[in-house]
């Protein structure tokens, strides 16, 4: 099933869009799965997907783990750990 | 009453207090955080999450005014490009009494750093440079858990 992927702040300026929409695979099945499976993409996604450990996501727009099933996901974010206020 | 902003437009201090004072409170309490004019950095840039955000500031204020007795919670937090000195973001509650209003204060802001989709991009003479988490910021969330 297609899932929209968000990209911000350094994350999104690496693969070098803000969003695009994909359809991966079953074997695909949580977000570190994703992760790893988008960085095959390009040199823009591995060089931003490269290091799971400094990536935080969002799953229809809640923060998740990276061990968190992606179900019936319509939206993924990834992103840097937040640094608002 | 909640209210939630994230808004490019210059945060308006006197409004917001004005409107926490019209909830009828005997205590108002507020943080302003404000761009920084130290460590060489000429402007800052704030990027967030559409949607999640305002959903998110939104949760945090609810969980407030449940957590306290509020009789109102404002979160107003600027996104885009500005410079040294002017308001990032503005937290103010409002209760019967002070130690609500402060306490529900200083939660939100402290949950805030961590729980809503923002991050601070840095301009320099040299360049930019992406804002690092701070540990402390963790440690001041977790300990309102």
């Amino acid at each position: 099933m297609a899932i929209t992927m968000l990209y911000f702040a350094w994350v999104r300026e690496r693969v070098g869009i803000g969003e695009e929409v994909i359809d991966p695979p079953e074997v695909v099945r949580n977000v570190a799965d994703l992760i790893d499976w988008l960085s095959r993409r390009s040199d823009g996604h591995a060089a931003a997907l490269s290091e799971p450990a400094k990536l935080r996501a969002a799953i229809d727009q809640r923060f998740v783990g990276l061990d968190a099933e992606l179900g019936n996901a319509r939206e993924v974010a990834l992103f840097p750990p937040v640094t608002g206020g | 009453m909640i209210r939630v902003s994230v808004d490019p437009a210059p945060i308006e201090l006197g409004v917001e207090v004005a409107a926490l004072e019209a909830r009828g409170a005997g205590g108002i309490a507020t943080f302003t955080g404000v761009v920084r004019t130290d460590d060489g950095v000429e402007a800052l840039e704030l990027e967030h999450y559409p949607g999640m955000t305002e959903a998110a500031l939104c949760a945090l204020a609810e969980a407030a005014m449940d957590r306290w007795n509020l009789l109102g919670a404002t979160i107003v937090h600027r996104v885009g490009r500005m410079t040294a000195g002017e308001r990032i973001v503005f937290v103010g509650t409002a209760a019967a009494h002070r130690r609500e209003a402060l306490e529900a204060c200083t939660y939100l802001i402290d949950r805030l750093k961590t729980d809503a989709p923002f991050w601070k991009r840095e301009w320099l003479a040299g360049g930019a440079r992406w804002v690092e988490p701070r540990a402390t910021d963790a440690q001041a969330a977790a300990h309102w858990l």
